[in-house]
């Protein structure tokens, strides 16, 4: 998955992440940082996602990542001021992207040790054709191999097809694929899973109920991320979705298929966003020459407002305004989604206006930092295999999880240091994948060992 | 077994960390950062030891259980070597991030001292230790069950809970002493710590005689406790200070609100 961590061409101009968070449909805000409009909309370029949904037929698999991004805070002050409210807030920004990533990873692992149906095999998608029930390793080997070859061809060519439909403008048919694949997923995906997760416990709900229940869910679920709602909201929401996608993916992707396709999309991840002729290079420079504002499509943003006035006495700053997020409704939007067997995700771009105040009051503003979907639901997949497939051991799912959140923490203080769009699952996904397999295989023998002689280290 | 078991002994493993974390490092984002890349060196610390131990089991003899309990002692002994090896190191990338810190803050201090930086890198070193310790046990705790039912000791649940929360307070305490030890160049002080992580390991190696492992070590857990907070600056009078709640002398100069613009003639 290709995450934008930051506008990558924009390197001159102080990027303001505030404009870039508006919706596409509004018009710019004639702010004081009218010099910044270009790399506003160049920043929010950075957000775009490969998209790499098909349609929404049941077969489809779409690869959605998000590109994550970390916007670092500019102040209007001196560098070295500007360099430590950088790690300042580079230091909160890591922690507001911690929190969500935390969440969803506890989300997964707990439906995965409670929910038996996200661990029975049921078949596999079409993406992955190649059966791994055969006798002899080589074959399964190269059965996982030809699986990641289909997967990421598949993802490819969607994001491809992405670009070209931004390309020519075709703006409502992304719309409208991404409204297709939210829909699938609030409503069908949160179906089966309020389904199996009432089997499991054994909790009887009558079909009135249910339909109230889901409807609900899914009605407010669209409206949040795709027009308004509450920030709050519209994030565990995006949560919700992100958990979702991971635990089909952990159910229906073959074992050593998911950890070849984990690594196989990483590398595909750096190379998408960092090669000249990358895809997610090229949708981000496509955006800039137009000068559009990105959709920001399927993409996580902890966004912030903050305003510190300089003749008030008070100048503590006041907490996270709710800001209301305003999708933009051309259709404008790019993103790459995770497809998932049935779904699409659809990219919702949560692009929130915040009334914009006089000059006076937003004498320094911090901006929230995105991270594309698609990272979630890798990680997720990646922390939940663990705990799917680790012999019932903690230790593995733990130290995956501390893995991921160090790669986390690293590819943010690179971006801080380079101030590009970075791709955010290569670290994290190395690092995973290594203490994946080295706990399992080195740690759990040596622990459990120590433990039935109750020895301490 | 079960639920009651389950969080008794959770609480009793991780009451302190919880609430240490939860007081001290959850509210600073930094703090949390230390907290996470300690949890990182340790596991990496744990993942080198363990290699050790896999290569020297399957290069022995499997069917001699001498061979291998003695393996397993090497296998500890080596794990706290390079745990503490592992404690140098991110010593010494704190030392540098405190000086980077230092470097672009405005007023040429880091937001976080070498001191608050060795104390949460202890506790994250506690913390994932006691954490790989006992999870599997915790979670093994709330099925159903029968402790000892082979003629082990009865009560393996709790003291694993005991030692578990003596083994987080030790590492946190190690981790104040060492970090000032560094700092301070008193290798002895170094050589102190090592000598007693490894004398902690090798107490538990007399379990189940717990009255020689458990009282022990909550002896050593005392003495660094002790150490620690002297190392950190404590005293009596420090105490003292705290307890009778009085405030400091506010010395700073009249707050400029209380600075009024004179009312117009």
């Amino acid at each position: 998955m290709i995450t934008f961590m930051n506008n990558s061409d924009s390197e001159e101009e102080s990027c303001n992440e505030r404009t870039s968070l508006m919706s596409a449909e509004s018009p710019p805000v004639p702010s004081y940082q009218d010099g910044l409009q270009a790399s506003e909309a160049g920043e929010a370029q950075a957000h775009r996602k490969r998209r790499t949904g098909g349609s929404c037929n049941p077969t489809n698999m779409a690869d959605g990542e998000a590109p994550g991004r970390g916007v670092p805070v500019r102040a209007s002050t001196s560098e070295s001021e500007e360099e430590e409210l950088t790690l300042k807030y580079g230091a909160k920004h890591v922690i507001m992207l911690f929190v969500p990533v935390t969440l969803c990873m506890v989300v997964v692992v707990a439906t995965i040790k409670s929910v038996r149906f996200y661990t029975e095999k049921n078949g596999q998608l079409i993406y992955t054709p190649f059966s791994e029930d055969t006798p002899s390793v080589g074959q399964r080997l190269l059965n996982s191999v030809l699986n990641t070859i289909i997967m990421i061809s598949v993802i490819v060519v969607m994001t491809v097809f992405l670009v070209l439909l931004y390309k020519y403008r075709c703006y409502k048919f992304i719309h409208g694929w991404l409204i297709l694949s939210s829909l699938m997923l609030l409503f069908l995906f949160t179906y089966i899973y309020l389904g199996e997760v009432l089997k499991t416990y054994n909790v009887a709900m009558d079909y009135p109920t249910l339909f109230l229940v889901i409807w609900n869910f899914g009605a407010v679920g669209m409206i949040c991320i795709h027009w308004k709602g509450p920030l709050q909201l519209q994030q565990a929401y995006l949560i919700m979705i992100s958990a979702l996608m991971a635990l089909v993916f952990i159910k229906y992707l073959p074992e050593w298929s998911a950890w070849v396709i984990l690594g196989a999309i990483s590398i595909y991840d750096l190379m998408a966003v960092l090669c000249p002729k990358g895809p997610l290079r090229m949708l981000v420079e496509t955006a800039q020459e137009r000068n559009e504002p990105i959709f920001p499509a399927l993409i996580y943003s902890s966004a912030m407002i903050w305003t510190v006035g300089m003749a008030k006495p008070d100048t503590a700053p006041r907490g996270p305004s709710q800001q209301t997020w305003d999708a933009a409704e051309d259709g404008r939007e790019n993103h790459r989604s995770p497809s998932h067997a049935a779904s699409q995700m659809s990219e919702t771009s949560p692009a929130p206006t915040h009334p914009i105040t006089s000059l006076e009051e937003l004498e320094e503003e911090e901006r929230g930092v995105k991270l594309g979907l698609g990272d979630f639901i890798f990680y997720s997949v990646l922390v939940g295999k663990a705990a799917a497939t680790a012999s019932g051991d903690w230790n593995t799912t733990l130290a995956c999880f501390v893995a991921i959140l160090i790669g986390l923490c690293l590819t943010l203080l690179l971006l801080a240091v380079f101030k590009k769009a970075l791709p955010a699952l290569p670290i994290s996904i190395t690092f995973g994948l290594v203490f994946y397999f080295s706990t399992d295989n080195l740690v759990r023998p040596f622990m459990d060992t120590l433990a039935s002689h109750q020895l301490y280290i | 077994m079960g639920a009651a078991v389950f969080f008794g002994l959770a609480g009793i493993a991780f009451g302190p960390a919880l609430a240490l974390v939860l007081l001290t490092v959850a509210a600073e984002p930094l703090r949390v950062i230390v907290l996470v890349a300690g949890a990182f060196f340790w596991l990496v610390s744990l993942l080198l030891a363990s290699l050790v131990w896999f290569i020297s089991v399957h290069l022995s003899d499997r069917e001699d259980a001498k061979l291998q309990y003695g393996l397993l002692i090497f296998g500890a002994a080596v794990s706290v070597l390079l745990q503490e090896a592992f404690r140098f190191a991110y010593f010494k990338l704190l030392k540098k991030a405190d000086e980077g810190l230092a470097l672009i803050s405005e007023d040429g201090r880091s937001p976080i001292s070498l001191r608050q930086m060795a104390y949460v890198s202890g506790l994250s070193f506690g913390i994932i230790s006691g954490v790989f310790s006992v999870i599997n046990i915790l979670v093994d705790s709330i099925g159903p069950g029968v402790v000892g039912i082979h003629g082990d000791s009865p009560y393996y649940f709790i003291t694993s809970a005991f030692l578990t929360m003596a083994l987080v307070l030790l590492h946190t305490f190690w981790g104040v002493i060492f970090f000032d030890a560094c700092e301070k160049r008193r290798y002895w002080c170094l050589g102190l710590v090592v000598a007693t992580h490894l004398l902690t390991s090798g107490l538990t190696f007399l379990n189940p005689w717990y009255e020689a492992s458990l009282v022990p070590i909550f002896l050593i857990t005392l003495c660094m406790g002790l150490w620690a907070f002297v190392t950190a600056g404590g005293s009596f009078h420090n105490i003292l200070k705290c307890l009778s709640c009085k405030q400091e002398d506010d010395s700073r100069v009249m707050m400029y609100s209380a600075l009024q613009v004179p009312l117009e003639d």
